[in-house]
């Protein structure tokens, strides 16, 4: 039967000519299948425990009172955290927080990376220097760039006195990451200096599938470069494109470490994430089942974006 | 809009050499419009470089002055040369206020037998699904794909919930001991991040680029489907090998909001997590910057090594979509 089935150019021709070989498939295909299933089973076994087993619990726990430590059975309470959260103001913050960031963050390191991934594939003297350099935040953790720009966004810090030099005194920089209407921006400026050279490089292997004779066509036509760039990268990039936002936007959404380590989600919620609070809920207050409606929301959240990302991109190509 | 027009000239200034011949009928107006192109194109390089290299030039060299020195610099140059005071002094106090040498055993630990064990599980599916014939192979490499869309932010919360109901036992004197949950643990740490949807994607893309026939031929010398797998078709497989080593390394060694939740006990601590040691009581940056220089170095150290590696393999995680 399984055999069968694997071999798409056989399977239509039923019967007939795939008969006179069967005997001798079936003897080999027993223990190839064997064999088979037990090269899959620690990765089977393994995703089925961690990914799908969560996956399934997230839906399940969400309805219940579940805590991280309890003597006590989880009780189902139908949608009752699901009231608390939608009445729950931080958690509308966080909505709101997540999707500034992804809103700024998306066209601004998706644009930045484009221009730097153009820079890096011209073949000029030094240009592996330059994709290194740009690439280097990209291999340093989160947690240490965090580290390095909670530094320099002090009151006292780096990026002020070079402010306060640039402009001759005349501008004194804000206290970034304590003041409400300077700490988003500054976790955004942050995030895409680390993240953009991952996505230079995603637009690069984009642009190396562009044949190059459509460039020595176009160089012919005698094309301004506007238009190059318009009828022929362009184009050429639809498939990196979409790939790009989907990923720029779930990684935006996802939005934690940089929070933990630099701000707590404050001041007063300015900077607080979805994934923030569940882990505040689900980790820090212990509550399991109030976190996982979080995930929950979270996760129909992502999908719907990757789902409506991958329609657009189909309408357009 | 602004964005692209400054870059689109750069593709059109690759072929400018070549391409002045033909040209030379446009006249003398686009040849000074494209070397003002290309000059503003070295501008854009060398700005980007100051901003991508000088913050990290700051951490390292910071780790090496005294706080007031620190401070004392910012406004001059001195901030990003390693002059005046210089010292590894803050090194040895970062060995002082947090057990770092532990945690970087724990993390190379973690690391490598996260690597290890993924290679060769994934590879093993990846080869199953590739090159044999099996059950439900279909249905099995769809749902393996589907997991893909997932992030893991979101089954993080279940997830704690779960490995703390999961079984485990350690080794004591008097036999085994079967405990409850894994909180606290090297495993819980290593053994969810093994099996990797997106690792046994790439895998498995590469296995179906090598021809079916080598594996013919050895069958007929009487080889075995792992006999196949360990020495017909892993020894071809080195550049996938590599993508998926890095792309495995990279979050474990940089994990931190998962050890955050399922690892109290010091001991068993990753190196990201201590970064929490420097905020109690004063902080002292020259300190912090010590630490994440030592945390950042055998990342950076390794990239420089396997440079065009790392690069493949960020690159074939665009194939993703």
């Amino acid at each position: 039967m399984t055999s069968t089935i694997e071999r798409p150019p056989a399977a239509p021709a039923a019967g007939g000519p795939a008969r006179p070989r069967r005997p001798k498939r079936d003897r080999t295909s027993k223990t190839e299948n064997v064999a088979g299933l037990a090269m899959l089973a620690p990765a089977v076994l393994l995703l089925a425990l961690f990914i799908f087993v969560p996956a399934i619990l997230a839906f399940g726990l969400a309805f219940t009172n579940a805590r991280l430590i309890s003597p006590y059975p989880a009780v189902f309470v139908g949608l009752d955290n699901f009231v608390r959260l939608f009445a729950d103001a931080a958690f509308f913050r966080a909505l709101l927080n997540v999707g500034y960031f992804a809103v700024v963050v998306v066209p601004l390191q998706a644009g930045l990376a484009l221009v730097m991934a153009i820079l890096v594939n011209k073949q000029v003297r030094g240009t592996t220097f330059f994709r290194t350099v740009y690439f280097l935040p990209v291999v340093t953790s989160m947690v240490v760039v965090s580290l390095l720009w909670l530094f320099m966004y002090r009151q006292d810090g780096l990026i002020n006195v070079i402010i306060e030099r640039v402009t001759m005194g005349m501008v004194t920089g804000p206290d970034w990451l304590n003041d409400t209407s300077t700490s988003m921006p500054a976790i955004i400026l942050m995030s895409v200096w680390q993240g953009v050279g991952f996505h230079m490089i995603i637009w690069l292997s984009g642009l190396q599938t562009i044949p190059a004779d459509l460039y020595e066509a176009a160089d012919l036509d005698g094309v301004t470069a506007w238009q190059r760039f318009r009828y022929i990268t362009w184009p050429g990039l639809s498939a990196t494109r979409s790939l790009i936002l989907v990923t720029i936007t779930i990684q935006a959404l996802s939005l934690f470490t940089q929070i933990s380590v630099m701000t707590q989600g404050g001041p007063l919620n300015s900077t607080t994430t979805v994934v923030y609070e569940a882990v505040r809920s689900g980790f820090a207050q212990q509550e399991t089942g109030y976190a996982s409606a979080i995930s929950l929301v979270f996760f129909v959240i992502v999908l719907l974006i990757s789902v409506v990302q991958r329609f657009l991109s189909r309408e357009k190509a | 809009m602004a964005i692209s027009q400054v870059a689109i000239p750069e593709v059109a200034g690759t072929k400018s050499a070549q391409a002045s011949a033909p040209h030379a009928v446009l006249g003398r107006k686009t040849a000074k419009k494209k070397r003002v192109i290309g000059i503003g194109g070295w501008i854009l390089r060398i700005g980007l470089t100051v901003l991508f290299l000088f913050p990290i030039l700051f951490m390292f060299v910071s780790s090496l002055k005294p706080d007031q020195q620190i401070f004392g610099d910012l406004s001059s140059i001195a901030a990003f040369l390693p002059i005046g005071n210089i010292s590894m002094d803050n090194y040895a106090a970062v060995f002082d206020r947090v057990p770092a040498a532990r945690f970087l055993v724990n993390s190379i630990g973690i690391s490598a037998i996260t690597v290890v064990a993924g290679i060769l599980v994934n590879s093993l599916a990846a080869f199953a699904l590739s090159r044999m014939r099996v059950r439900g192979k279909t249905v099995i490499l769809t749902l393996i794909i589907a997991t893909l869309i997932v992030p893991f932010e979101t089954l993080a919360l279940p997830l704690v919930w779960w490995v703390n109901q999961l079984p485990s036992f350690e080794l004591t004197e008097f036999g085994f001991l079967f405990t409850k949950g894994w909180i606290d643990t090297y495993q819980v740490q290593i053994i969810p991040f093994i099996a990797n949807a997106f690792s046994i994607y790439l895998f498995h893309q590469y296995f179906e680029s090598i021809p079916k026939e080598l594996d013919e031929a050895a069958r007929m010398d009487g080889a075995g489907w792992f006999r196949i797998y360990r020495q017909v078709v892993m020894p071809l497989s080195g550049p996938a090998i590599a993508t998926v080593a890095i792309l495995t390394f990279l979050p474990a060694w940089n994990s931190y909001l998962w050890p955050l939740m399922v690892v109290q006990t010091e001991e068993l601590r990753p190196v990201m997590v201590g970064v929490q040691y420097f905020f109690q009581l004063n902080v002292s940056w020259g300190e912090v910057m010590a630490y994440s220089t030592l945390i950042t170095l055998p990342v950076v150290a390794l990239f420089i090594a396997f440079q065009r590696s790392f690069v493949n393999s960020i690159a074939s995680s665009g194939v993703k979509g």
